[in-house]
């Protein structure tokens, strides 16, 4: 595997940009595996690089039903921030922007890490209160996050409708100015090819079927559409899909799954200096690379797997966007699409060990996991190397459904990405 | 959009007129002092998250107002059937006999 390096780029201008190697192999299964993952989201492709890299567990393989980044990875609206209420949720999700800071020197690969700043948009009184107290709670656990008044919100946001008579009128935002956006695509990549590089096999278009328990209990491996594969350590990491795999194992999740969908418009100069959210129209925004404006919005109300979604979600985002940022008004989108997002009750994520033993478990980011990639592979991969939780996610468990020890960010209402 | 079926006005209308309302026929515990944790958490958060036939509330709200219950495959979203609230789960294979 090459090593990217403005050396490296130079020498493959020279030939014209032919001969660049593959840049990770594409893997047929072992009989035998230390560690199976199933899923290359990013979450699952990043634990086996962690395994390899922090924990020299190199016999790793991860599975994937389709092929790697395909699921909500390759599909999110990229929103990267911490500012999350409960202390739990803040140390994860800081966690993770701690290792977005330095993850492209990490992986050598670009991962277009950009702290363009998000801003969340209060559109009532209670959205005022709520975000107000959000920031209170971020800056005593040293989050950063800061109240901007609408004026100051449209100067840095010029496209913003701040009228007092708008529709959704502007009452002021919450801006995490670390926040912001990276590459989905080059998330997944960049940790194929680094854990490719440290001996992990990434095995694509093999669904796997079922996970198989000994007599004992404990897991002896999975069936696949390639066959069985043995492996007495398995970590499912497959989001919306999460319940339908771990119900072959016996355990049933509190998890429901919906569609969620974005769209991008036609691709124009810079004119969206940053990211953009209104938790309360149900509308998210902001420009990518190449120019094109990335919508997202909330998840349709009913259970689906068809990764799919309805027409009249994406007409009320769009009417959204349209009323909060009039110059939109005549853009034409390109295409829109949906994935399957995996919620829990508490709308907080599930990652840890499992009452079987050998089953590990990481789900329910719901519409929010991207930005989390770093942390939660990096914490996933501890808890399966040592068999124990990581002090970052021991109150991510299964068992808080059964204690009621819920991390309530849904009622905290930091709902969504 | 989809086009739903409410049993009680018996008539097909889109899905902009109803809301959803979670997986149907979970009943509420009668002894609710008597359920240990584990059946509390499966009665309040535990679901099937079924890929495949789903039985589903809906609710009317801007029509008659009124819950029903629906058989919808997740994978396509193709609504199988809607019936009223009380009535017992229709069999599926009877239903794709019927067809
Ligand atoms: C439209 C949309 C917008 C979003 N916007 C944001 C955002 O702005 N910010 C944010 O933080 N988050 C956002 N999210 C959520 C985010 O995308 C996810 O939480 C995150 O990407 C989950 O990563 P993952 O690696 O766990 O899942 P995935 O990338 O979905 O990976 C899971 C993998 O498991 C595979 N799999 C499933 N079943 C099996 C099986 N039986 N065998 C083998 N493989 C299997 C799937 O094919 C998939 O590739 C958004 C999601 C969507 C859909
Ligand atoms: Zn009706």
């Amino acid at each position: 595997m090459t090593h990217f390096s403005g050396f490296s780029l130079l020498k493959n201008a020279l030939s014209g940009h032919k001969n660049w190697p593959e840049q990770w192999p594409d893997k047929q299964p072992k009989g035998e595996y230390d560690v199976i993952i199933v899923g290359a989201g990013g979450h699952g492709l990043g634990a086996a690089y962690y395994l390899a890299k922090e924990h020299g567990i190199t016999n790793v393989a991860v599975i994937e039903k389709g092929w790697l980044g395909g699921g909500n990875t390759g599909r999110n609206t990229t929103i990267i921030r911490s500012n999350y209420l409960y202390d739990e949720s803040a140390k994860l999700y800081d966690h993770a922007l701690d290792l977005w800071e330095n993850l492209s020197t990490e992986l050598n690969y670009n991962v277009m890490y950009s702290k363009r700043g998000v801003m969340m948009l209060a559109h009532n009184v209670h959205d005022v209160q709520s975000f107000q107290r959000h920031i209170h709670a971020n800056r005593l656990n040293g989050v950063d996050n800061q109240w901007l008044t609408p004026k100051q919100a449209k100067e840095f946001c010029p496209p913003l409708n701040i009228s007092p008579d708008a529709r959704y009128p502007v009452m002021g935002a919450a801006l995490q100015k670390r926040a912001g956006t990276a590459r989905h695509d080059a998330v997944a990549w960049g940790y194929a090819r680094a854990a490719a590089k440290r001996g992990v096999d990434i095995i694509q278009n093999c669904p796997v079927i079922a996970i198989r328990r000994g007599a004992d209990g404990s897991v002896e491996g999975v069936d696949t559409a390639k066959g069985f594969i043995k492996a007495k350590k398995v970590a499912v990491s497959a989001a919306g899909h999460t319940s339908v795999v771990m119900d072959s194992a016996g355990v049933r999740m509190p998890l429901e799954s919906y569609p969620l969908q974005a769209l991008v418009s036609e691709p124009i100069k810079p004119v969206f200096p940053c990211v953009v959210m209104s938790n309360t129209v149900h509308a998210y925004i902001s420009q990518s690379d190449k120019g094109e404006l990335v919508i997202g919005s909330g998840t349709d109300q009913y259970t689906s797997y068809s990764q799919r979604g309805g027409l009249p979600l994406i007409e009320h985002t769009v009417a959204a966007i349209c009323e909060v940022f009039p110059i939109f008004n005549r853009m034409r989108m390109l295409r829109k699409w949906g994935g399957i997002v995996d919620v829990t009750p508490d709308r907080s994520a599930i990652l840890g060990k499992t009452p079987v033993k050998g089953l590990y478990v990481n789900c329910g980011w719901g519409t929010g996991g991207f930005k989390a990639t770093p942390g939660a592979a990096h914490t996933l991969a501890w808890t399966v190397a040592k068999d124990e939780p990581h002090p970052i996610n021991a109150p991510f468990t299964l068992e808080r459904f059964t204690t009621g020890r819920l991390i309530d960010e849904a009622a905290a209402a930091a709902v969504a990405h | 959009m989809l086009l739903i079926h409410c049993p009680y006005c018996d008539d097909t209308l889109p899905e902009l007129e109803f809301a959803y309302a979670g997986e149907a026929h979970i009943a509420r515990p009668a002894d609710p002092s008597k359920l240990s944790d584990e059946e509390w958490r499966d009665f309040l958060f535990i679901r099937t998250n079924v890929k495949g036939v789903h039985a589903e509330r809906w609710r009317h709200i801007h029509g008659c107002g009124r819950f029903f219950n629906a058989l919808r495959d997740t994978v396509s979203d193709r609504f199988l059937t809607t019936y009223k609230a009380g009535e017992a789960r229709p069999d599926v294979q009877t239903l794709e006999a019927a067809e």
